[in-house]
C-alpha cells in the first residue's frame, strides 16, 4: 500500500501523545514519537478506529472538499445506504433525493441500487460453485486491506466483484457518456461514511480505470443536505433502491440479500481479526459466505457518519420495510458479470514481513526473540510502541537501542 | 543456518486459548515471508494438534522450530496414551466424550488431518505415559 495518500492525518496540535489510538490500531501502524502519535502508512488499513478512539480528535480523517463538486458541469452524486440511515423521522428516501439536487448535483445515483446489482453478480458467481468457499465480502476496503496486509492465506477466498460504490460510479458514468455527456464534463462523487472507502476509491486497486471525481464526507454534506431537505414539500418518486439495497448500510444486509442459509457476518475490528484467525485456521470451512465490516453495525458505524450506529440501524429498518421495490437486476440494467469483476487482484503487502530475504528475516527474528527476553513482557506502551514485540521488531528493524522504563529501573 | 526454537504451554482446561500457539507460529511464519499456502497447512494441523491436547491429554507443550525451508512442530503431551495408532489415524475414529463432540470437536479428523498437511509426521506413543506427535512441514 505505498503512495502518497493518506486518509487520516494527525493534528499535531491536538495530539497530546496518549497511547488510546495507538492500543486500538489492529495492525501496529500507529506509534508515540516525540510525544505524538505517528500513523505508519504502510501498515494503516485506513479502517479509521483511530480517528474513532482519539479523545481530543487529533486523528483527522481525510476527504475531498465539497467546493470540488463545483469544478463540473454535470454532476452526478451517489449517496451510501447508511446516507438514509442519519436523520430523524425520515419515512420515504426520495427527501434526500430531491435534497442533494437541490444541493446542485445534476443526478442522483443510489449506491444502494449498485449493491442489488452486486448482489445479483454475486449469486450467479456463487451458483457457479468455481469460487473457493467461504466466499468472503468484499465491500469493506477496510477489510480486504487487512487481508492483503495480514491473511495472505485468505486472499483466494476474495469475492472478485466491485464494491457497490464503484459499480454505482461505472453505471453512472456510463449512462451519462451514453447521454452525450461529455467525459470531462462529467463529476461522480460518492458521498462515504468511512476513510476506507475513501482510500480505496482513489487508490483503484482492483481496477484499471477510475470512475470517481471525489469522495465526500457524509457528515459534511449532512449538514449542507437537511438544510435543503428541510425545503422539500413533497418529493417526486425518484429514488430506485429498494429495502435490499438499503440493507447493505448494515451488518448483515449483504449476506442476506444473497438468500443463503450458511452464512456468518460479523463487525467491529476485534471480531473481524477474531473471525480471519479462525478462517486461516481452517475453521468456517464449511461457511458458504462470510460478510465482515470493520466498523461496528457495518456502515453505519464508520467515522463519517453523524448519527449512532445502531439508531441509525433502527431507522433504516423502519425506512426499509416501506420500501417495496424489488431488487434490481443485472438484466434490468443490461449487465454481464464482466461489468463487475475486478481488472486485476489487489497486490499483497510485505509490511509485516522482516526482511524479503528468507535468510535475513531468520536473523532479524533471532535477533527480536533475544530482545524480548529482555523485555518485560506488560505492553504498557512507555517507549512508543504498542507491544514489547513491536519494540523489539522497531529497533531489529531500524536501529537504535531498547528504550524501555522497566530496564532503566533494573538498572 | 539452524532453526529458531518456541516453546508454548497448551492449557488443557481451556478451549478458547488452544490455537493460541499456531496463531504465534503463524504469526512468526509470515514475518519470515513464508508462503500463504505454507502458513496455512502449518495453522490448520499445529491447531489440529493443539486441540488433541486440549481434549484428549489435559494440554502439554508445543516445542516449534523453524528452518528457513522447513518448520519442526513437536507436540507432547503426558495423557493417557494411544493404545493402537494405526485404528486412532482412521478418518472418522474418535475416543472423544460427548460432551467433546456436542462442542463440536472430536469428528475424528484431527490426526488424519494433521497428516494431510504435513510432509512428515510420526507418533509416539506409551498408554499411560503419554504421546509426542512430531511433525515436519516444507515450505
Amino acid at each position: 500500500m505505498p503512495g502518497t495518500l493518506k486518509t487520516v492525518v494527525l493534528d499535531s496540535d491536538k495530539c497530546i501523545g496518549c497511547i488510546t489510538c495507538m492500543r486500538r490500531c489492529p495492525t501496529e501502524a500507529i506509534r508515540i514519537e516525540h510525544g505524538k502519535a505517528k500513523i505508519l502508512y504502510d501498515k494503516c488499513i485506513n479502517c479509521g478506529e483511530c480517528v474513532r478512539s482519539c479523545k481530543g480528535g487529533a486523528k483527522r480523517p481525510v476527504y475531498d472538499s465539497f467546493d470540488l463538486v463545483s469544478s463540473y458541469a454535470y454532476k452526478i452524486a451517489l449517496p451510501s445506504p447508511s446516507l438514509f440511515g442519519q436523520f430523524n423521522n425520515l419515512d420515504d428516501p426520495n427527501y434526500v433525493i430531491e435534497g442533494l439536487l437541490a444541493l446542485g448535483f445534476d443526478e442522483v445515483f443510489e449506491v444502494g441500487l449498485a449493491a442489488e446489482l452486486v448482489t445479483d453478480c454475486t449469486k450467479k458467481l456463487m451458483e457457479k460453485g468455481t469460487l473457493p468457499r467461504p466466499v468472503i465480502s468484499t465491500a469493506c476496503p477496510a477489510v480486504v486491506e487487512l487481508i492483503m496486509l495480514r491473511f495472505h492465506e485468505l486472499a483466494d477466498h476474495l469475492l472478485p466483484v466491485y464494491a457497490p460504490a464503484k459499480v454505482a460510479a461505472k453505471l453512472a458514468k456510463k449512462r451519462a457518456l451514453g447521454r452525450g455527456i461529455p467525459a470531462d464534463d462529467i463529476g461522480i462523487f460518492f458521498i462515504s461514511p468511512c476513510p476506507a472507502k475513501v482510500y480505496s476509491l482513489h487508490r483503484e486497486e482492483v481496477s484499471d480505470e477510475k470512475y470517481i471525481s471525489g469522495v465526500l464526507s457524509q457528515s459534511d454534506v449532512y449538514f449542507r443536505l437537511v438544510e435543503k431537505m428541510n425545503k422539500v414539500r413533497s418529493p417526486r418518486r425518484l429514488s430506485k433502491c429498494g429495502y435490499s439495497g438499503l440493507g447493505w448500510g448494515s451488518s448483515g444486509g449483504e449476506s442476506n440479500s444473497l438468500g443463503l442459509g450458511n452464512y456468518i457476518h460479523c463487525s467491529g475490528v476485534r471480531n473481524v481479526l477474531g473471525l480471519l484467525t479462525e478462517m486461516s485456521d481452517g475453521k468456517l470451512d464449511g461457511a458458504d459466505f462470510v460478510e465482515m465490516n470493520m466498523c461496528p453495525g457495518g456502515c453505519v458505524g464508520g467515522v463519517l457518519n453523524v448519527e449512532n450506529p445502531f439508531i441509525a440501524r433502527n431507522r433504516m429498518r423502519q425506512l426499509a420495510d416501506k420500501l417495496k421495490i424489488p431488487p434490481a437486476t443485472m438484466q434490468e440494467y443490461g449487465l454481464e458479470e464482466d461489468f463487475f469483476l475486478w481488472d486485476k487482484q489487489p497486490a499483497p503487502s510485505t509490511a509485516f514481513q522482516l526482511d524479503e530475504d528468507r535468510f535475513a528475516a531468520m536473523r532479524k527474528l533471532m535477533k527480536v526473540e533475544e530482545y524480548l527476553k529482555k523485555l518485560p513482557g506488560i505492553d504498557c506502551g512507555a517507549c512508543g510502541a504498542p507491544t514489547c514485540r513491536c519494540h523489539a521488531e522497531d529497533v531489529v528493524l531500524g536501529g537504535g537501542v531498547l528504550d524501555c522504563v522497566r530496564l532503566e529501573e533494573r538498572k | 543456518m539452524g532453526g529458531v526454537c518456541f516453546e508454548y504451554d497448551v492449557d488443557g482446561e481451556n478451549f478458547a486459548s488452544a490455537g493460541n500457539a499456531s496463531e504465534s507460529v503463524k504469526r512468526t511464519l509470515k514475518q519470515l515471508g513464508v508462503s500463504p499456502a505454507s502458513v496455512r497447512r502449518v495453522a490448520i494441523a499445529m491447531y489440529e494438534g493443539e486441540i488433541n491436547m486440549v481434549i484428549h491429554a489435559h494440554g502439554g507443550k508445543a516445542a516449534v522450530e523453524i528452518f528457513p525451508d522447513h518448520i519442526e512442530i513437536r507436540l507432547i503431551d503426558r495423557g493417557p496414551g494411544i493404545a493402537d495408532i494405526d485404528l486412532a489415524m482412521k478418518a472418522g475414529y474418535s475416543t472423544a466424550t460427548e460432551n467433546i463432540r456436542s462442542l463440536g470437536f472430536g469428528a475424528g479428523m484431527g490426526l488424519p488431518n494433521m497428516k494431510k498437511y504435513s510432509d512428515e509426521m510420526t507418533i509416539d506413543s506409551a498408554v499411560g505415559v503419554g504421546t509426542t506427535v512430531y511433525l515436519r512441514i516444507n515450505f
